[in-house]
């Protein structure tokens, strides 16, 4: 399969086509990496141009897909419904199985031998320790990329905080004393 | 393979993220869109495309002119994501109605081909030795993509414990601020009030 990560300008959208024979089987599973609140629209066409998954501000999603046509099939990504953040997006374009390790496994009359069987049987547990790497990197890359979001802010707010103390406490007995020194000329307060 | 479409002068960037010593391939093949046939061109002589690799420390590893049709490959000596760039050559002004370009992309990372090596096999004992090769890089190259996780995770971890430090740190302060700004506005409003007459 082809595996992408790709920034995703904000207003903007990306396509990307595969050509495909008839009958065969795809999954894309995309996700959101970093930016904004991680989501992203998503729509599939195939090709004569129906939609066949559309879905708007996923953080991730898995969509498998027979093919019933055979053509130039198109998935694209929108980050169009923000105005200012743009987003890491990572998808995964599955298309058909895996190829097996032994190519002509399936053509076999004779027994495998023990090595052979071996082979494939570590070929499979390795596809699957990829695939959980994988979903894990993307796990790992989105949570690291919330929490540096968060340290940025709270260092924001804190000094901008301090700040409006600062101001509003010197401001109210700035002014406080001002309401008293006009009173002045009118005999501010002192018994006569 | 996948493909997608780009402008004549636009350059469409991907972003690899992989661990220090790893070798990625990429190859690919760019078509220019005919206006009078109304459709790609198979082969488009003279255009070429511009491949850059920039590290994640926005060093060029790989800056060079292909044909419309090329293999680049690049190993990355520090690990994390590397932006990889294609744009094409060509001299057309922007403005050129409809002019778009093509471009399929297979990018490979961490991989030998296996294909190659299987055909030149002459015995069966060759052939499973070259399968147990292909085996052993795959493990190799999970080995390191797990040190490499090892290092974000302790990047993340380092983060988290810097947000709760910080916002320790900050809570405290400004409480202290807080209690100081309150003392000195009573005193200095009880002097100004004394100076003033009125208490």
């Amino acid at each position: 399969g082809t595996e992408l990560t790709f920034e995703l300008p904000d207003s903007e959208k990306r396509c990307f086509h595969q050509e495909l024979e008839r009958g065969l089987k795809f999954t894309l599973d995309y996700q959101v990496i970093t930016g904004g609140h991680y989501d992203v629209d998503c729509y599939v066409e195939d090709p004569t141009g129906r939609t066949i998954y559309r879905e708007t501000k996923k953080q991730y999603d898995s969509f498998p897909h027979r093919t019933e046509l055979k053509g130039v099939y198109t998935f694209c990504f929108s980050n169009e419904f923000s105005t200012f953040s743009h987003k890491t997006v990572y998808f995964d374009f599955q298309v058909g199985d895996e190829p097996p390790i032994l190519p002509d496994m399936s053509n076999r009359v004779t027994a495998l031998t023990q090595m052979e069987s071996a082979c494939v049987t570590i070929h499979e547990a390795l596809n699957t320790v990829i695939d959980s790497q994988t979903h894990y990197r993307l796990r790992e890359a989105q949570d690291r990329s919330r929490a540096e979001d968060l340290n940025g802010r709270v260092s924001y707010w804190s000094v901008g905080e301090t700040l409006i103390l600062f101001v509003v406490s010197i401001g109210q007995v700035v002014l406080l004393k001002s309401f008293f020194t006009e009173k002045r000329p009118g005999g501010g307060g002192a018994g006569t | 393979a996948l493909f997608f479409h780009s402008g004549e002068r636009e350059e469409k960037c991907i972003i690899e993220d992989v661990p220090s010593d790893t070798l990625v391939t990429g190859n690919y093949k760019v078509q220019r869109w005919d206006t009078h046939k109304q459709d790609f061109l198979e082969s488009a002589p003279g255009l070429g495309m511009f491949v850059t690799v920039t590290t994640p420390s926005d060093e060029v590893l790989l800056s060079k002119l292909y044909g419309p049709q090329g293999t680049f490959s690049f190993t990355s000596y520090i690990s994390g994501g590397h932006i990889i760039c294609l744009q094409s050559n060509s001299t057309r002004f922007v403005a050129f109605a409809g002019s778009k370009l093509r471009i399929h992309l297979d990018i490979r990372v961490g991989e030998h081909f296996l294909d190659e090596s299987i055909i030149q096999a002459k015995d069966k004992v060759n052939e499973v030795n070259f399968r147990l090769e292909h085996l052993i890089e795959q493990i190799y190259h999970i080995s390191k993509e797990q040190n490499y996780e090892r290092e974000r995770e302790e990047k993340f971890r380092k983060t988290s414990e810097e947000t709760n430090s910080n916002i320790l740190w900050w809570a405290i302060v400004q409480t202290l601020i807080l209690i100081s700004i309150g003392i000195w506005q009573i005193k200095s409003l009880r002097d100004f009030f004394i100076s003033k007459k009125l208490v």
